[in-house]
């Protein structure tokens, strides 16, 4: 009867588990299929085509945002790390009064909602007479960034003991050479987790973007977003199932592959 | 005294680019088109039309948390109980839509719940009447709650796996039953991950306004579509800045919340 | 640790735009790259910042202007004329050239944002018809703002077999839109004036109305539509119709030709038509314009002539299909296509239909404020 019980239980925690798992990919799996179907209708198959794949690939607009949305999201997470890992030195030294202003100021972006953080840069993009364009989405981007960067070099940074720091300079070390030397590959693994949450922040990012950007420079989220009010795009199909290929692809083998090799050594 | 020059640069840019800009908008929100100081725009969100939108925004988004909150709490149970690791691929497998992008996810379900989308598609093969899905508060609920249900899952499924086997078994063999065990233990024990998704949940979706342009047809209008179109359609910023201050308001009161329950930030998901 | 996933899933995502950026590169490399875009705009005269609506040029054009003179164009879009006013007037951008409708254009003409075009760098502004410049007066009195570029009426657009199966016959005026049997198949334009156009033209009042009282009944009508609208859109309503997602939506007349070919090429088992409603519609015609702060005022000069060959407004008008006001491209034009009253309508026939007016910011302002309770109802 036990038996039996727990049978059941296991039968129906499977079926929720599918079940969720069709609520989070038959969006996907469809997009997928309609991106090979040659008719532009959604519920009648019209044979199979590799249209929609040429077209996007040939689209200067597709590519350029695509171009756009990778460039803007390397570069301010670049800057984004540079300015956070000084920035948390520096607080690290500093006071409890004078940190907690800082980190208060660090928290804004991160608990206002974007649609205010768009606005409020636009205003200020506009007030200062920074026309609109690709370096107002950067600067946008790095601003956002650079609390999650902080966020993630903070708590290593504060595990990292000040005697070694103190005793690579009394040992005659430079200050700078003595942070590579010796706090550097301490805090490296927050600080590569804050490149790559800023990266993937940025790559995401829509509602700042939508109000920051300018003639004609579109990230893929904004050129998906005018696209999607303009009408049924197949291209735009093909695209999602480019990036989610991708992605999958990618996690993949940055989550699994290295782990089987590190257990077989 | 050199370390704290590093801290310069950032000041200077979180000075200028969150600092100012939101000054900016209190400045915006508090007067009119002279420039003369006004409590007019914040005061516009008690009109009738801003209020409903207001209401309309906390229903749909309370709505859509509370929905995603009952999805992912037996969803993070079971993976706890099947013992599956953080980096498994089962887990893995849930949060993955979340690498997707944004809009494409909406436009997924625009696809989908279209008068000749593929739901009505599907009904019409086995001679079903077709439904009336899109454009109705039901998509943007479905919509909310499929792009921000990872935001739930991860920081539920977080505390859920810290909690020990041990204290479930001590649990047991005091003779509680499981009914008793799940709102005396695992509950209780949750509560910082619940809270935390709950944020991560209500405020995206209280200021969205991209979902219900979509997933609405414009029918619906939320408070984030009156603040977005103040600024790119009714070109009215004082009024556009005014609501925003309103919505900061909420923002603040929920973060609050959170701070109360959350002080250790255990249930944090980055 | 949660921030493992977090971290190891970005390693990947990272290594995606490793492979993308390489990509991206390539296509940046064929000349569209913005940043050294937006660099390069700073320095010379070599380019040129064009403000225009969706879907509204050929692109070969574009490509065909910038290997002529050498001249960059970087090309924007705007949905609606509301949605570009605030971005001209703020400044946030400096466009070059710009095209909207007639009271948009009026309402920056009073509001001091446009720049004279000097028409000596524009001789093929002869071959627009006189008959348009005449009509521009309306809202430019004295021709010294804007070029014609295209000009049109707006209607219902119904689909056949979809009113066959609700049992409604087609419809003739604005107010079948009010047919109850229409519920879930309207599809109304997302824009203030268009929409209270509708309402208003409806009640026979003008659709330039400044009477509180008119303006009233048609909020309230409105209102009473909107339970029977499926959803307001600009410009989706052209490939909602086509995928036979309404039965009827109110449309820009220019569409139709691009529909019917469509429509044989899918093969749909329907029609659309396009009607102009008894009552009278919206006359209206989109202009160039060149902003007053425009960088490069000379550029878009010779933009603005170019678009006036016409062979390429011939071009233009072959993708677009709205009418052209050109008389060189309508001259180079079928017979068939030029004797098409769908596409060329005879003035004539529009007696009831009215231009568009700037009604100054008040009364604009009420516009705005009466749509919001519409649409937050």
């Amino acid at each position: 009867m036990n038996r039996f019980l727990r049978f059941l239980r296991r039968t129906w925690q499977n079926f929720y588990l599918v079940l969720i798992m069709i609520f989070l990919y038959a969006p996907i799996a469809t997009m997928m299929v309609l991106s090979f179907n040659t008719s532009k209708s959604r519920t009648q198959w019209g044979g199979f085509t590799l249209h929609w794949y040429s077209e996007m690939f040939a689209s200067r607009n597709i590519m350029a945002a695509l171009h756009n949305t990778l460039l803007i999201a390397f570069l301010s997470a670049v800057i984004a790390t540079v300015i956070g890992v000084a920035a948390c030195i520096a607080i690290n030294s500093m006071g409890a009064a004078p940190r907690a202003i800082v980190m208060g100021i660090t928290n804004i972006p991160m608990l206002n909602a974007d649609i205010v953080t768009g606005i409020s840069l636009m205003l200020a993009f506009i007030a200062f007479g920074i026309s609109l364009g690709f370096k107002t989405i950067l600067i946008a981007h790095i601003t956002f960034n650079i609390p999650y960067v902080i966020l993630s070099v903070m708590p290593k940074l504060k595990q990292t003991s000040r005697s070694t720091y103190e005793a690579a300079m009394d040992l005659g070390a430079g200050p700078v050479y003595a942070f590579f030397k010796v706090v550097f590959p301490d805090i490296l693994p927050g600080v590569l987790s804050g490149f790559l949450l800023a990266f993937t922040m940025s790559l995401d990012d829509f509602i700042i973007t939508h109000f920051t950007r300018g003639a004609g420079v579109n990230t893929l989220s904004t050129l998906i977003y005018s696209e999607v009010r303009r009408g049924i795009r197949p291209s735009m199909y093909a695209l999602s199932t480019v990036i989610f290929v991708t992605v999958l692809i990618l996690l993949i083998i940055t989550n699994f592959v290295p782990k089987k090799r590190g257990n077989k050594v | 005294m050199s370390k704290k020059i590093l801290a310069a640069p950032y000041l200077i840019w979180m000075t200028g680019f969150i600092v100012i800009p939101l000054a900016l908008i209190v400045y915006y929100g508090l007067t009119d088109r002279s420039g003369a100081f006004t409590v007019a725009n914040v005061a516009s969100i008690a009109t009738p039309e801003h209020i409903k939108a207001l209401w309309l925004s906390l229903g749909l988004s309370l709505a859509s948390t509370v929905v995603c909150l009952l999805l992912a709490y037996p969803l993070a149970m079971i993976l706890r109980n099947r013992g599956i690791g953080r980096s498994s691929f089962i887990v893995f497998i849930f949060i993955l839509p979340m690498w997707m992008n944004f809009l494409l996810r909406t436009m997924a379900w625009q696809t989908l719940l279209e008068k000749n989308g593929v739901i009505n598609g599907i009904l019409s093969v086995f001679h079903l009447p077709g439904q009336n899905l899109i454009n109705t508060s039901g998509a943007i609920i479905l919509g909310m709650v499929y792009n921000f249900l990872p935001f739930m899952v991860l920081p539920v499924y977080n505390v859920l796996s810290k909690i020990d086997n041990d204290t479930i078994n001590a649990a047991r063999d005091l003779g509680a039953n499981e009914f008793q065990t799940f709102l005396r233990v695992w509950l209780p024990l949750s509560v910082p991950g619940i809270i935390s998704g709950i944020t991560m949940v209500f405020v995206p979706a209280l200021t969205t306004f991209v979902i219900s342009n979509l997933l609405g047809g414009s029918k619906i209008l939320l408070i984030g579509n009156v603040i977005e179109q103040e600024f790119t359609r009714g070109s009215n910023w004082h009024l556009g800045s005014g609501l925003s201050l309103v919505l900061m308001v909420f923002i603040l009161i929920s973060m609050a919340v959170i701070a109360k329950y959350d002080k250790n930030g255990e249930g944090s998901a980055f | 640790m949660k921030k493992k996933i977090f971290v190891y899933s970005m390693v990947a995502v990272m290594a995606v735009t490793v492979m993308a950026g390489c990509n991206g590169g390539d296509s940046g490399s064929t000349g569209e790259n913005p940043s050294d875009k937006k660099e390069a705009g700073e320095a010379g005269s070599d380019e040129l910042y064009v403000y225009n609506w969706g879907e509204y040029i050929d692109e070969d054009v574009i490509t065909q202007f910038e290997e002529e003179t050498g001249i960059r164009v970087v090309y924007d879009l705007f949905e609606t004329n509301e949605e570009m006013y605030p971005i001209i007037e703020a400044g946030a951008v400096t466009y070059d050239a710009v095209c909207p409708s007639d009271y948009m254009i009026q309402k920056m003409v009073d509001n001091d944002l446009l720049a004279e075009i000097n028409f000596e760098n524009i001789p093929n502004k002869d071959q627009i018809d006189p008959a348009y410049m005449e009509m521009s007066k309306a809202f430019d009195p004295e021709n010294k703002f804007s070029v014609p570029y295209c000009w049109g009426t707006v209607g219902i657009l119904y689909n056949t077999k979809r009113l066959g199966e609700l049992g409604v016959e087609p419809p003739t005026k604005w107010a079948d839109l009010w047919d109850e049997r229409l519920s879930g198949e309207i599809l109304m334009q997302d824009s203030v004036r268009d929409a209270f156009m509708v309402a208003l033209k409806r009640d026979g009042f003008s659709m330039n109305s400044e009477d509180e009282v008119q303006l009233q009944q048609a909020k309230q009508a409105l209102i009473d539509q909107k339970p029977l609208v499926q959803a307001y859109v600009i410009d989706q309503v052209r490939d909602k119709m086509i995928g036979g997602e309404a039965a009827v939506g109110v449309i820009y007349s220019g569409e139709m030709l691009y529909i019917q070919e469509e429509v044989a090429d899918l093969g749909l088992d329907y029609t659309l038509e396009y009607v102009l409603p008894e009552e009278g519609t919206n006359l209206w015609l989109d202009s160039w314009v060149i902003p007053k702060n425009a960088k490069n005022k000379e550029n878009a000069e010779k933009w603005i002539d170019f678009l006036c060959r016409p062979e390429i407004a011939k071009a233009n008008f072959e993708y677009i299909t709205y009418p052209t006001p050109n008389k060189g491209a309508f001259d180079l034009l079928d017979e068939e296509l030029q004797n098409n009253k769908s596409v060329f309508p005879d003035m004539d026939s529009l007696v009831n239909c009215e231009v568009f007016h700037y009604l100054g910011d008040e009364v604009d302002s009420i516009y705005n404020d009466l749509w919001k309770e519409v649409k937050s109802n």
